[in-house]
């Protein structure tokens, strides 16, 4: 069923009795060409793009819990292109251009909102590094705008340039970068792979592989075997818990990052902010909420939610930028568990066993990625070549000493 | 979180700052035959359980001893916390 206006409109007349679901609720047949593990964004991201572009069939998706019940559904919405190195900047700027077209594409309204994300300079040494990135942007096609403080205070009045602890000396704007409603992009992906034969099986957990001869065979789970002549990872924060059943270890973390909502306001917000200095950012949902987060929790979990001393230092520099923040409720917060790499950039690769592959590592930044994570890893489940954006994603790069250190960290996973 | 710290009590989790997997304790041998397989191991790959795990954690704000701690990274629940230089020696390194 293909939506449209004269589709809402003849709805609202006959008593919206004639919206069938969405997608099928697939049971597992016996073998598949393709499994994809995680109903994810970048899962169900992943079987569109295979299905629709890459031509192939016999694909199923097989999600433990619900699809978009996994980090989809627990970010902060915020897609932006503005990365500084050659590894990420063309990948994420090829995700943003995808993001520009994908309602049209799927035929689904996903809020994608481009209203802007402003990143705050604090000092001469910021400055510096957000000119080097937006130059570093706009060689790759990306755009970037330096504002002046003046240009800012009249975007953002309430904001305090002039005798805050980290005066504004300005700001990196990405007038592209914007928001887009996360849970309509899980259910619009669903949906378009559904229409383009896809096997959406939910409540069905991976609990192991059947691997023979060096090559996988197919995948054991709660609701029997099925078999595959290749399988592909992309469970986000489990990336550890389910390679390890295939015997791999990987140079991933699991750590917890919260999120937090406020109230309903008025319309104060027009853009996202990040306050860098404060490791605080913000945007304002179309509800009126203010979304915003900070800092991951710092050590490993899997438990799905954090601990107070981050509430407080998020609260901090919250208050730091917006001391009218002090005056919302919070209505809610929560957290996910994400995969943190070793150098703070995702992995996308075949592994060391045949018919095996892998998507993961994409530490607090991967719901911007979900478009073209999803068509690179079909790219590479269809051609076992990595796409052109995504050449530099191997497993192979710590070993070579190729690490893609968007931070300058090091190899620190709680850092990124 | 609340830390039994072996020497000062309980205290809370802020006062300390994560280190990593207690693995990392035992930094591979330079000369060995396979140093350079060791230490890609060492530097990079990591076990990440869903359940216990031990972990170092680093009293900055205290005393600024290291300390392995044995959480639960599904509960969050520690079940026991040692000083670090006792859990190193009784793994056989004596700097
Ligand atoms: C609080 C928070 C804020 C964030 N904010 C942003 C942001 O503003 N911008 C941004 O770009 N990124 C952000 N991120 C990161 C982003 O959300 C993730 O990197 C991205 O969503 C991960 O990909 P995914 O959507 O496919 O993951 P998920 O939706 O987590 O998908 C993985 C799926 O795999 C399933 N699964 C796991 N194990 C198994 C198994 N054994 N068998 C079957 N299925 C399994 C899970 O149930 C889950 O549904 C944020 C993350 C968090 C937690």
């Amino acid at each position: 069923m293909r939506y449209s206006g004269w589709k809402v409109i003849k709805e609202a007349l006959t008593g919206h009795r004639g919206w069938g679901p969405a997608w099928r609720d697939a049971t597992p047949k016996a073998d598949y060409d393709t499994i994809i593990i995680g109903g994810g964004g970048h899962g169900l991201a992943t079987a569109y793009y295979l299905a629709k572009h890459f031509k192939q069939s016999r694909i199923a998706v097989l999600e433990k819990g619900w699809i978009g019940g996994g980090n989809v559904g627990r970010n902060t919405t915020i897609i932006r292109s503005n990365y500084l190195l050659d590894g990420n900047e063309p990948f994420y700027e090829f995700s943003l251009k995808l993001w520009e077209g994908l309602e049209q594409e799927l035929n689904y309204n996903a809020m994608v909102s481009q209203r802007g994300i402003l990143n705050l300079i604090h000092s001469d040494a910021q400055r510096d590094a957000f000119i080097r990135r937006g130059n570093a942007m706009m060689l790759n096609g990306a755009d970037a705008d330096l504002l002046t403080t003046a240009q800012i205070k009249e975007r953002y009045p309430f904001l305090n340039t002039e005798d805050a602890r980290f005066p504004i000396k300005g700001g990196l704007a990405q007038h592209r970068g914007g928001t887009v409603r996360h849970d309509a992009v899980a259910w619009g992906y669903a949906r378009g792979a559904d229409m383009h034969g896809v096997d959406i099986i939910q409540n069905c957990e991976v609990t192991g592989f059947r691997i023979e001869d060096g090559a996988v065979k197919g995948v054991e789970t709660t609701r029997g075997y099925i078999g595959a002549k290749k399988v592909a990872s992309c469970v986000a924060g489990s990336s550890s818990r389910v390679m390890e059943k295939a015997g791999m270890r990987l140079p991933i973390e699991s750590h917890v990052l919260q999120a937090f909502v406020s109230e309903g306001l008025k319309p104060v917000l027009p853009g996202v902010i990040t306050f860098g200095a404060g490791h605080f950012y913000c945007s304002q949902s179309d509800k009126g909420g203010l979304v915003f987060g900070g800092d991951i929790d710092g050590y490993n979990s899997y438990a799905q939610r954090g601990n107070l001393p981050v509430i407080e230092d998020v609260a901090e520099g919250g208050m730091a930028i917006f001391p009218m923040l002090g005056r919302a409720r919070l209505l809610r917060m929560w957290g996910g568990v994400m995969d943190m790499s070793m150098d703070g950039s995702p992995i996308i690769d075949r592994t060391h066993i045949d018919g095996l592959y892998f998507n993961g590592g994409w530490c607090y930044g991967g719901f911007k990625a979900t478009p073209a994570s999803g068509f690179a890893y079909a790219h590479l489940l269809a051609t076992d070549t990595p796409h052109e954006t995504a050449t530099a994603y191997r497993f192979d790069r710590f070993a070579r000493g190729r690490m893609i250190d968007e931070k300058g960290m090091g190899n620190q996973p709680n850092l990124h | 979180m609340i830390i039994d710290h072996p020497l000062l009590g309980p205290r809370d989790a802020s006062e300390f700052v994560y280190k990593g997997d207690a693995a990392l304790i035992h930094r591979p041998d330079g000369m060995a035959e396979d140093a350079l397989e060791a230490f890609i191991d060492y530097g990079y790959l990591r076990d990440n359980p869903a359940g216990e795990h031990r972990e170092l954690w680093f009293h900055e704000q205290g005393d600024r001893s290291w300390l392995v701690v044995t959480r639960n990274t599904l509960t969050h629940e520690i079940a026991s916390v040692e000083l670090a230089r006792d859990v190193a020696r009784r793994e056989g390194r004596n700097k």
